[in-house]
């Protein structure tokens, strides 16, 4: 249900900011909030609803690396592969939490939709490496990738009742 | 006499008149500042920075982003200055894909002329960018991202003077770019093929989908009998590419050069143009007495009706039927009209040489195939017979003067005309008003027509009828025009719309051109063309009276309706493969609705009727029986909202229609 009767929201956004066009970027903000990215029929009809052109709204969210045009899950794990971490080997965890989640080569997102790997350059918590932060609230340091997997299958539980099998840990 | 303003430019003092920049003070020094971003018609970007020039006390400034003030010292060729341009050039050549002796701008590109006038002898720089993929999907025009030096003089035109917006800047840093929207392909986006792009493009990065080695082709290919038709705004601009004077009209030296190359039969559209304006006044006689589908709005620009498809399916209704005039005599031809005798319909191709690159898309409609293969098989543009006749290597400006074959070769002023913006409006009010007072009147009365404005609102008094008329031309006027009628400040009778700002004269495929004024040179050179003509009104053409005797009866005849007309159909302004935005994942979902989210469908209430069906579904706890998607377009847009329930596709629906169906079929 999570994904239901999203479109209504685009709506009451764009009302919320009176469809005005100076208002652009707030919007589309607070889109990739509702939708965790923006999907291409969202901008065409925010454009559409602006009185600009679909090329125009894509002109301006490209332009920021902020926005982002793919679907990204629930669960945004970012690990840091900068130089303290990548010392420390963030490259095993990211491998693990990949097995886990049984992402292939490239892909990102978990067909779920639940989880998107990303790689970050440094999160500033050098002393903690290695280091990961979900959904860029919650630091998690010192990891090793039993460490990760366990927070991946943690979530898992939480999401999606019974796919844990039990005992396993 | 009061006091001029006064500054100086390199020593000399220059007044101040009502220049809305640096830039134009100078150049009426006679100093030709190089410049790519800058354009009189459209708005200041100041991108290029090649316009830099010193101002004493202030440094280097962009002139074409600094306001004239009296007493300012400017100096437009400093050591600094020289150093700069070439390195701005340096930068920009760095990146470029370097293919010039292939590059279809060939000798007309600016880069490589500024780069030669600014003296760069070398680039000190390494190309950093990637080779990226050509864009060529559309059948009308073509994109090299490779070849742009991001001057934005495409997308301001694209968006300011043509309201399109089919293209913009995207992305940021090193990948900076025009695109359309999405990272989609010309094709999928919005443009309409206009073609207005490619002639301020100071590169080869925006243009016309070549047709030249097909058409190469079919004239060595002796089982072929080519014949080819001229739009009459081709006539008046060919001459350009040959250092002829703008305005100067060349029909004689073309037909010439057509049969030098081969072409079996060589014909004028501007035959068609008149029998365009007999049918098309028809009409328009037609739906004045029945009082229905005013105004009627011209359809012969299929930029136009691309853009009316995609933004304005309530006025569909609206356009006339006619089609374009060169599509008239494809159909003609194809249908053994002529060539006479012997030629079986399928050794036949049509070449139309047109000013136009919209028309490359237009040929490929299903519609105008109406006997064997399309009606008209390639479109050549001005530039695309220039290019042909310089392979061919003939000497264009020695080429004696040639005729066109009969029948379609005879035309009158009027059928000239129709490549000035307001030219079809005058050729047409010079038919109908004929016909309905019955009475010859001087064919030049209607001149008073003629004031090169892109938006035009003219009253005219035909027989017992008052009238207004309106022609608007460049796309961004037309919706202008269109907004205005919406709100109900304006009434008209009879529209006549050009996407190319100026009309025809001014297409897409024209030499990009080179003197001052070329859009009122070369329409003054058409009203002269027509004056030098014998005969100035469609319906006095002697061969099209022999044309509906022998063929095709009278206007809008059922023949005439097979072969000159046309109908019309909404279209997406952008694809998307998708249709689940919306999607409610609900398994015990029993029924399945979607809604569609076009442009129309959203105006004409989608959003409200939308929110309501929720909410209806909310009160009564069954959000979970209902599936909801929204759509993007069933392409039914002059009846929308359109909505699917279940099977059943509901047009026109309103919030009732909706819940009683939703109801029934959930019971
Ligand atoms: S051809 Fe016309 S509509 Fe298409 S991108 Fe160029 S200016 Fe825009
Ligand atoms: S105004 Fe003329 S040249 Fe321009 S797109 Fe329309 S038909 Fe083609
Ligand atoms: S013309 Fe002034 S910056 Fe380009």
């Amino acid at each position: 249900m999570e994904n239901a009767r999203t479109f209504e929201k685009v709506c009451a956004i764009l009302n919320e900011y009176n469809h005005n066009y100076y208002q652009l970027i707030p919007i589309l903000e607070a889109v990739q909030e509702e939708y965790r990215y923006l999907p291409e029929e969202v901008m065409a009809f925010i454009a559409i609803s602006l009185g600009i052109s679909p090329a125009n709204v894509f002109g301006v969210a490209s332009f920021y690396s902020h926005f982002t045009f793919t679907p990204k899950g629930k669960y945004v794990i970012k690990v840091c592969d900068g130089t303290a971490c990548h010392v420390k080997k963030s490259a095993d965890i990211i491998k693990a939490m990949e097995e886990q989640l049984e992402l292939q080569t490239g892909q990102r997102t978990t067909g779920d939709m639940l989880f998107t790997i990303e790689t970050v350059s440094c999160l500033g918590a050098c002393g903690l490496a290695p280091a990961i932060v979900i959904n860029d609230e919650i630091v998690y340091g010192l990891l090793t990738p039993e460490k990760a997997v366990k927070l991946i299958k943690d979530i898992q539980a939480k999401e999606v009742p019974g796919s844990n099998e039990p005992g396993e840990h | 006499m009061s006091k001029r303003k006064m500054l100086m430019v390199d020593h000399i003092p220059v007044p101040i008149g009502d220049e809305r920049n640096l830039l134009e003070v100078i150049r009426k020094a006679n100093i030709e500042l190089p410049t790519f971003c800058y354009h009189s018609e459209m708005s200041i970007y100041g991108a290029c920075r090649l316009c830099l020039v010193e101002i004493e006390g202030r440094g280097l400034q962009p002139a074409c982003s600094t306001l004239p003030e009296e007493g300012l010292v400017i100096s437009t060729n400093t050591q600094q200055i020289r150093a700069m341009r070439r390195m701005i050039l340096e930068l920009m050549l760095a990146n470029h894909q370097g293919d010039c002796p292939t590059c279809v701008k060939g000798g007309d590109c600016q880069l490589q002329q500024l780069a030669h006038r600014m003296g760069v002898a070398k680039i000190r720089f390494s190309r950093v960018k990637e080779r990226l993929r050509i864009d060529a999907s559309s059948p009308a025009i073509i994109h090299d991202p490779n070849k742009c030096i991001l001057c934005g003089d495409c997308v301001r035109t694209c968006n300011e003077i043509q309201g399109v917006g089919a293209i913009d800047f995207a992305y940021s840093g090193s990948e900076f770019a025009v695109a359309p929207c999405f990272g989609k392909n010309m094709a999928q986006g919005e443009c309409v093929a206009c073609g207005q792009c490619s002639l301020v493009c100071p590169t080869g990065a925006l243009y016309a989908r070549p047709s030249i080695n097909e058409v190469w082709a079919a004239l060595h290919d002796p089982a072929k009998t080519v014949v080819a038709q001229i739009d009459p705004a081709v006539r008046i601009a060919l001459g350009e590419d040959f250092n002829l004077a703008a305005g100067t009209i060349a029909t004689g030296q073309i037909v010439s050069a057509l049969r030098r190359m081969g072409f079996d039969f060589v014909y004028d559209t501007a035959f068609a143009a008149d029998l365009m304006t007999i049918e098309l006044g028809e009409e328009f006689l037609e739906r004045l007495e029945k009082g229905e589908r005013l105004p009627i709005i011209t359809s012969c620009c299929p930029a136009w009706v691309t853009f009316a498809e995609q933004h304005y399916p309530e006025y569909l209704d609206n356009l006339s039927t006619c089609r374009s005039p060169h599509q008239m005599l494809g159909a003609l031809v194809k249908n053994k009209v002529t060539p006479a005798k012997g030629v079986k319909p399928e050794d036949i191709v049509v070449v139309s040489i047109m000013p136009c690159i919209a028309k490359k898309g237009e040929v490929l409609r299903p519609e105008f195939s109406t006997g064997y293969g399309r009606d008209v098989d390639y479109v050549l543009t001005t530039l695309g017979l220039s290019l042909m006749i310089k392979e061919a290597g003939l000497n264009f400006n020695q080429l004696g003067q040639d005729s066109f074959d009969m029948p379609f070769g005879f035309i009158t002023g009027a059928g000239v005309i129709h490549g000035n913006s307001g030219g079809v409006t005058e050729a047409v009010a010079r038919y109908v008003s004929e016909k309905v007072s019955e009475k010859r009147s001087d064919y030049y009365v209607y001149s008073n027509m003629r004031n090169g404005a892109e938006l035009r609102e003219i009253k005219v008094t035909l027989g017992k009828n008052k009238l207004n008329l309106a022609v608007a031309s460049g796309l961004g006027s037309v919706k202008k025009l269109i907004k205005k009628m919406k709100k109900g400040q304006a009434h008209y009778d009879f529209i006549e719309v050009k996407a190319c700002p100026g009309g025809c004269i001014n297409g897409g495929g024209q030499p990009p051109g080179k003197e001052k004024n070329i859009k009122a040179k070369r329409s003054a050179g058409l009203y002269d063309n027509d004056k030098m003509l014998q005969l100035h009104k469609s319906r006095e053409n002697p061969y099209i009276a022999d044309l509906y005797e022998r063929f095709l009866e009278k206007p809008g005849s059922q023949i005439a309706r097979k072969l000159l007309h046309t109908h019309y159909q909404s279209k997406k302004r952008v694809y998307f493969d998708m249709n689940n935005l919306a999607r409610q994942e609900s398994k015990q979902a029993k029924l399945e609705l979607s809604i569609c989210f076009g442009t129309s469908c959203l105006v004409k209430g989608a959003q409200g009727i939308y929110s309501g069906i929720n909410q209806y579904l909310n009160e009564n706890k069954s959000l979970d029986k209902v599936q909801i998607n929204t759509t993007f377009c069933y392409e039914k847009c002059s009846r929308g909202p359109v909505i699917r329930i279940g099977e059943e596709v509901i047009e026109a629906c309103t919030l009732e229609i909706a819940l009683e169906e939703i109801g029934r079929q959930l019971k």
